[in-house]
């Protein structure tokens, strides 16, 4: 067992754990947060994706240990809380408005990917989007709304009084 | 269970209408419970409600759901395809006693299991001691543990004893036969002796994975009264319930099954769920705790049901303008080691063998047979694109040996109203098959576009020709090439299968004024919780957002029949209509004159509760013979086109699909952004299965069972999908709607494999086309050809290119 602090979604996070446990599983079993999803725990479909220190990593290879003094951000940290409930950011009303979420499933780690290469100051380019969502595999959409998403959320970004 | 929201089971009475979107101070807009969008969304069509829950993390999935106390479950396998079950060993070395085990001897019911009502249960629960193990990974015994150590040494402890069994993996070979079909339509021999020319082809497919990217997954939590409930990831509550009832041998009260937000099916959580509620419920009774049976991607791929692979032979006589006078069809399904969904699949493969084009003289023969493999299933289009690559590439091979462009041939043949199919249909309404063929071709300018990549292929500038292409660079030629496919797709049930399930469902408008939808019809991805209510709510003359949809829980809904067949939206919508009908004809008339939106409210409160409901009544027309295999089996047929561009790298022969355009005729499309993602998430498998999405199968078992060895497209992969939706509405129901989920599975393989040929000459008769086959079609291609230059003789590659 190995004490572990972080941040998560902004909260800190004390917590005792083997230090080989999965990121994924002290997420999801220890705190809670089953907004992160597995689809393989082998590091391929991309669904159990977090943002750690603003990089997008598969939170099913990632061991509990390597988190320990970082900043983790979940699909839970994505809506602003406010006192009246929660408010979606631009890119979770933008796959909302294009039809980008299915089933689901991929969408966690769609979005979070999503976000780290809008904050990196992605553009509504096409290519370039299709590479950000390269590692997260999904099997409904073909894509299509996914990327447009994506791409509506990023001309939203960019409008002055948009976001 | 600890999670709470309006959508969960036990909340219902509690939920109340929900909020009405409103403009709060900080301008944002409630969409959901709790959440809200900022400004106001753009957006076509009502805002989908299966959405803000999957945005913000908060859908609970089966995996997502805490039970207290709950204990892990775990499958003990075969390893080998065939073999004789001598023994199953527990350590003594290790502590058993905090386990539970157990074997086929424990099941307190029927050790049988049959998919669907009317089919042979032939697969068993768990193999019995002394009994065959017909596949790999079948499931021999179950073993449940607290926590996922305990769980881990004891699946270590077990050891199986078996004995090898000679197996048969070749369909050709099997001499079981699950079902079989003799379709014969007009004079065949007559049919042949006018033909201008006879073209024969054989076709084989495949395993293909159905790969939802939630895994299948179920808790089973025991009941005070003896019974089980279930929490799982699935697609037909009315399966996994009476397989409870038979294998547990409970009543239908103690039975009962609650979906989860499911996470992706395609067919996958149709059948195979039931055996994975057996299980997880077994080992629960047992250990009277909840048992939660999750599984991994490995044990996922290499257990559970995959698309039949086919062997698809054609014979087909033609005049010499193009017409169609004698189809002569052999369909062979590989059906795996039981039975299951196979009769149902085979079903709509022989309805479907023929293509959607007109034909005098037809015989259609078909068989699904046994192999030790894991047992086949249901997967998107249900047998329809195994036949539907066959047809429309044999057709491409006539048009191309006759000089026919592939749109000439197949508007010369295609189905018009009042034709008449093999089993003796005449098509009489909501026949579009030239309408979505027209508009593909022109969405492309078909022929202009072929005329490019055929010149190119002519004079060996192919290679060349596409300044675009992610293949292309001055060492590595790749050729383009542009191909269309056709089909149809039968709305609904084969046959009598809609008869025999008698849906029922449920409108109510309670107490307190809410209406709710009662229907066991699932979301798994495509928009049911969205689209019904929207169905109601126009039919009761309220905004849909007034309408309610109850979860699917069999305590609360009634079986409104399977989430599969593209049914949902045009029988379970088509009910739904009668339903709301009569509920808003009887509110109605104690209301004094007034519309249904404005007396509903308080005619509840001053009349209490009331409910309507409609149960399925079988369409006119003729009514089908399953045995003779005539008369009508679909009150409707949905049709499909689709465009490809390829580019085919002539060096490794890797196929890129460029761009797709996929027109779908759904009779009338309920939701524009609900239906176009379906088109395009459906036209994305299409791809996969003709490129790059390939079971290797050795000695039974599935070798590429990974995420990183069995590949479905990525976002790079993907080309894009331009979806586009004509409406040819369906009389026989009142809101018109056809089935449209399966249809874009159906036409996108043969468009590539079609496309592929325009590229390069040469003919894959055998998905999917991958970079080996392709090479290798080309390696034969240029050996034919003394210039080395495949598909047109005449030209060496070009030597020196910028
Ligand atoms: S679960 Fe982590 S990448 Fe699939
Ligand atoms: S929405 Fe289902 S996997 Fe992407």
């Amino acid at each position: 067992m190995t004490a572990i602090r972080f941040l998560v979604n902004g909260a800190p996070v004390e917590l005792e754990a083997p230090g080989m446990r999965r990121l994924l599983d002290v997420l999801r079993e220890d705190l809670g947060l089953t907004g992160t999803k597995e689809g393989c725990g082998e590091g391929e479909c991309g669904a159990c994706s977090v943002i750690l220190d603003g990089e997008v990593v598969v939170s099913c290879l990632v061991p509990a240990c390597q988190v320990d003094g970082r900043i983790i951000r979940t699909v839970e940290g994505l809506a602003a809380r406010t006192p009246d409930g929660r408010i979606l950011d631009d890119l979770q009303a933008a796959f909302l408005a294009t039809g980008g979420a299915q089933c689901g499933m991929c969408t966690p780690g769609m979005l979070l990917s999503a976000r780290v290469y809008l904050d990196a100051g992605g553009g509504p380019d096409e290519d370039a989007i299709r590479e950000a969502i390269a590692g997260n595999l999904c099997r409904c959409t073909g894509y299509t709304k996914i990327i447009e998403a994506i791409a509506l959320a990023a001309e939203t970004g960019r409008r002055p009084a948009g976001a | 269970m600890t999670s709470r929201t309006p959508d969960r089971p036990g909340a219902l009475s509690t939920v109340a209408t929900p909020p009405r979107p409103a403009v709060r101070p900080a301008e944002a807009v409630i969409i959901a419970p709790g959440i809200a969008v900022r400004g106001h969304l753009i957006t076509r069509g009502p805002i989908r409600r299966e959405g803000p829950a999957k945005l913000t993390g908060d859908a609970q999935y089966a995996d997502d759901l805490v039970f207290p106390g709950a204990w892990y479950g775990a499958t003990i396998r075969s390893n080998l395809a065939r073999a004789r079950f001598l023994a199953l060993e527990l350590d003594p070395g290790f502590d058993w006693s905090n386990v539970v085990v157990i074997t086929a001897a424990d099941i307190p019911g029927e050790p049988l299991m049959g998919a669907v009502k009317g089919l042979t249960p032939d697969q068993p629960v768990l193999v019995p001691l002394g009994g065959e193990i017909q596949h790999h990974s079948e499931p021999l015994a179950l073993i449940a543990a607290p926590d996922r150590r305990t769980l881990r040494a004891a699946r270590r402890g077990v050891t199986v004893r078996t004995e090898p069994l000679p197996p048969v993996f070749d369909p050709l070979d099997s001499d079981k036969v699950f079902v079989s079909h003799d379709v014969v339509a007009g004079d065949l021999a007559a049919g042949f002796a006018a033909a201008d020319m006879v073209l024969e082809g054989e076709y084989r497919m495949g395993h293909q994975e159905q790969l939802y990217i939630e895994n299948q997954a179920m808790i089973a939590v025991p009941t005070e009264d003896g019974g089980v409930t279930v929490h799982g990831s699935l697609q037909c509550p009315y399966y996994v319930h009476p397989a409870l009832m038979r294998a547990l041998a409970i009543d239908a009260r103690q039975a009962r099954v609650v979906q989860a937000e499911t996470g992706g099916g395609f067919g996958g959580k149709e059948e195979y769920p039931s055996l994975l509620a057996v299980h997880a419920s077994l080992l629960a009774l047992k250990c009277r705790k909840p048992v939660r049976m999750i599984y991994e991607r490995h044990e996922d791929i290499a257990a559970t049901t995959k698309r039949h692979p086919a062997v698809v032979r054609h014979r087909t006589g033609v005049l010499r303008d193009g017409t169609l006078v004698a189809q002569e069809i052999e369909v062979i399904l590989d059906g795996g080691a039981y039975c299951t969904l196979s009769p149902v699949v085979l079903g709509r493969s022989t309805t479907h063998a023929g293509g959607p084009y007109r034909c005098p003289n037809v015989r259609i023969t078909s068989r699904a047979v046994r192999t030790n493999t894991p047992p086949n299933g249901a997967f998107r289009g249900f047998g329809a694109p195994q036949v539907i690559f066959p047809v429309e590439t044999h057709l491409n091979r006539i048009a191309e040996a006759l000089g026919i462009s592939p749109l000439e041939i197949r508007r010369r043949n295609v189905y018009r109203l009042g034709d008449v199919t093999p089993t003796g249909q005449v098509l009489s309404s909501s026949v579009a098959g030239l309408e979505v063929l027209e508009r593909a071709a022109e969405a492309v300018d078909f022929d202009a576009a072929r005329a490019v990549t055929q010149q190119a292929r002519l004079t060996g500038q192919g290679w060349d020709s596409v300044a675009t292409s992610p293949l292309r660079s001055p060492d590595r030629p790749s050729a383009s090439g542009i191909g269309i496919a056709l089909a149809w797709h039968g709305c609904g049930f084969t046959g009598s299968g809609e008869l025999r399930y008698n849906s029922i469902v449920t409108i109510e408008l309670d107490a307190t004024g809410q209406v709710r939808v009662l229907a066991a019809n699932t979301e798994m991805g495509q928009g049911t919780r969205t689209i019904l209510p929207m169905i109601a709510a126009q039919a009761l003359g309220i905004p849909s957002d007034e309408v309610e949809y109850a979860p699917q829980d069999t305590a609360l809904v009634p079986n409104s029949g399977p989430t599969v067949a593209s049914r949902t939206a045009t029988i379970v919508g088509g009910l739904l209509v009668n339903a709301a009908r009569q509920l808003r004809a009887e509110v109605e008339a104690r209301s004094g004159g007034r519309s249904f939106a404005k007396a509903y409210r308080e005619d509840a409160a001053r009349h209490g509760p009331s409910r309507a409901s409609a149960q399925y009544q079988p369409f006119p027309g003729q009514p089908f013979d399953e045995r003779a295999f005539t008369g009508d089996p679909y009150p409707a047929w949905g049709w499909a086109a689709c465009v490809a561009r390829v580019d085919v790298d002539l060096d490794t022969g890797e196929v890129a699909v460029r761009d797709v355009v996929a027109v779908d005729d759904a009779g009338v499309v309920v939701h524009p952004i609900l239906a176009e993602g379906q088109v395009e998430g459906g036209t994305l498998q299409a791809i996969g299965y003709a490129t790059i999405e390939e079971m290797k199968v050795q000695d039974g078992r599935y070798l590429n069972d990974r995420l990183a060895t069995y590949l479905i497209p990525t976002a790079v992969d993907a080309p894009r999908i331009t979806a586009i939706m004509v409406e040819s509405p369906f009389d026989g129901v009142p809101h018109g709607a056809k089935g449209l989920g399966e249809m874009p599975m159906d036409v996108g393989a043969p468009a590539v494999i079609a496309a592929i040929h325009d590229a390069t000459g040469i003919w894959i008769d055998r998905l999917p086309a991958t970079p080996e086959r392709v090479l290798a079609g080309l390696t034969a291609s240029a050996g034919a050809n003394e210039s080395g230059r495949p598909g047109s003789g005449g030209h060496d590659r070009p030597g020196g290119r910028p």
